[in-house]
């Protein structure tokens, strides 16, 4: 069932000119920054060659690149997650999964696991452009993998917040606008906790960002792992009480 | 005893403090077309759409096939087909695409589920139109598809809400004769507006007004009931009125165009005849005789004309 559901979604999302458009406009800015950070690693390479010690190619292109790419997909999950149910909702489509017989959690990881299924094709093109490095030079590729699992959590961190989201309205519109809204919000609450004030370490364990800049350093720890896994679980059971709501009291 | 494949007691669903049905019951045997009549937002589509299961009653209970609806949602909605009031199709997948994932979210093993398309097509002429985009699909054809899905697993129920919603003449027709091919495998409650087509379609009807059913009776009793009370006589040449109302038996006569006159009378089986020989030997020269048919659309008007004409009907079931 799960996977029907998955594939259907899938194959959806192939089918319409917005999920193509996202892979280019992806594809396009990430290579264009690609091509800077290379730009720029061969403009201070000389000087590098006198620090051994010093950060590589790994740490001066590829990070950069990760760590822009959270930045534009923060712009563009959004576009992808908004009309998972909202247009389910205006189509009158869940009535069809209403009645038969799958559970409302198939239907939601069902739909859950077909959005990380497209996002990792659009993370294996963006990985591609450091991978392709390789050829020509040695990566630190416990670095990138560091990076590159950290990139993958913060996209399936902001696909379930997406999902959720994209549940609660009809209009795919102001799904995608508070998806957005909350994503930044989130990436940015660290902000305010620059000093020691009360509580500013309960903004800092919030915030997106502050999980992912560990793993942009190398580190993968259990802790930050945790972190994202708790935000998937929390809104997948939130879309899945809300569904379940739907069919109660309105 | 007929097998009762879905009996629903008592079903009442709040919308906030607004019911939009209250205390509905309701049974469905093996075999049986019922037809479900109301007014737009009489409750029509609530009911079904709690029938399907796709939206819970406040309170109430429901069995399919004598599988709780509520307690085993899994098990009975296997046994249910549901066509919403909007065909709930994917436009972006192909025909093909589309049922191939319907038939896979109601639990068809996975090598069943081409031969179960395919059927699904040919039951709703559909083969030709299977590679085309839903979403190019005319209205006719898109309600076609959705009932294709609603029957795809060879549900012993199928619900249908305003099927020939929509359609040409032509379209309503096939839909027509595609639910009477269909009542002869499937046991079907469909809803409509349209009393020519509950009249034509179903075995039974259901009559539902402002949240409540009103009526509940096999259409034969229905006609018997109600048979051959009206006559409409042509007269070439009538006399005045009170001339025809003084006949005996007539209770009123009323004149419309070109000499026809629509007459109630008490219901005795001899009256044509009486009436006949009457309007000859007068010199009247009679030149139509018809009896006017039991007529839902009498029953449904007075029935939802006004709120004090709703009191239950004693055929109503309880």
């Amino acid at each position: 069932m799960i996977r029907a559901l998955a594939q259907k979604e899938i194959r959806s999302f192939f089918a319409s000119p917005l999920a193509w458009v996202i892979l280019a406009v992806a594809s396009l800015i990430l290579a264009w920054i690609f091509l800077l950070q290379v730009d720029l690693f061969l403009r201070v390479m000389p000087r590098l060659a006198l620090y051994p010690h010093e950060a590589g190619v790994t740490a001066l292109v590829a990070m950069p690149l990760l760590r822009s790419a959270t930045i534009i997909l923060l712009l563009l999950i959004p576009l992808l997650t908004m009309r998972l149910i909202s247009e389910e909702r205006r189509q009158k489509t869940l009535d069809l999964l209403y009645s038969s017989p799958v559970r409302v959690t198939e239907i939601v990881l069902g739909k859950y696991l077909g959005l990380l299924g497209f996002l990792g094709a659009l993370l294996a093109l963006i990985v591609l452009m450091p991978v392709s490095l390789g050829l020509g030079t040695q990566l630190d590729w416990g670095l990138l993998a560091a990076g590159v699992l950290g990139l993958a959590l913060v996209m399936a961190a902001f696909a379930a917040a997406g999902l959720y989201l994209s549940s609660l309205t009809e209009q795919p519109t102001l799904a995608a606008i508070s998806s957005f809204g909350l994503l930044l919000f989130l990436w940015i609450i660290s902000w305010a906790a620059r000093g020691h004030g009360p509580g500013s370490h309960i903004l800092r364990y919030v915030s997106l960002l502050n999980h992912f800049s560990a793993f942009m350093r190398g580190e993968v720890k259990m802790s930050d792992i945790l972190y994202y896994l708790l935000f998937i679980t929390l809104f997948l059971t939130l879309t899945i009480r809300r569904l379940d709501a739907d069919r109660l009291e309105h | 005893m007929v097998e009762l494949l879905i009996e629903a007691q008592n079903l009442t669903r709040y919308y906030g403090t607004r019911a939009a049905i209250q205390d509905v019951s309701l049974t469905l045997g093996r075999g049986e077309i019922l037809g479900f009549l109301g007014l737009n937002g009489a409750g029509k589509s609530t009911t079904l759409r709690i029938l399907s299961g796709a939206l819970a009653p406040s309170t109430g209970r429901i069995a399919i096939a004598g599988i709780d609806l509520l307690n085993a949602p899994q098990e009975a909605k296997r046994k249910l087909g549901f066509l919403p009031e909007h065909p709930p199709l994917y436009p972006e997948l192909t025909v093909a695409e589309y049922l191939r994932f319907c038939a896979r979210i109601h639990g068809i093993p996975g090598k069943q589920v081409r031969s179960a398309v395919s059927l699904a097509q040919e039951k709703t002429h559909l083969t030709e139109m299977s590679r085309r985009l839903i979403r190019n699909l005319s209205k006719g054809f898109q309600q076609r598809v959705g009932l294709a899905q609603a029957i795809l697993h060879e549900p012993e129920v199928l619900l249908l809400d305003e099927p020939s919603v929509g359609l040409d003449p032509a379209q309503i027709q096939g839909i027509r004769d595609l639910i009477r091919t269909l009542g002869t495998q499937h046991s079907v409650i469909f809803s409509s507006h349209l009393l020519a087509e509950v009249q034509s379609l179903s075995t039974r009807v259901i009559i539902i007004h402002e949240g409540r059913l009103v009526l509940s009776q096999e259409l034969a009793a229905l006609d018997a009931q109600r048979a051959c009370s009206v006559h409409r006589i042509g007269l070439r040449r009538p006399p005045a009125l009170r001339i025809l109302e003084a006949l005996e038996g007539v209770t009123h006569v009323s004149a419309q165009n070109d000499g026809i006159f629509r007459i109630e009378h008490q219901d005795q089986p001899e009256f044509p005849e009486l009436l006949l020989r009457e309007a000859v030997r007068r010199d009247w020269v009679p030149f139509t005789l018809s009896p006017e048919r039991a007529n839902l659309e009498e029953i449904f008007l007075s029935l939802t004309r006004g709120s004090d004409a709703i009191a239950p009907l004693p055929g109503a079931h309880s």
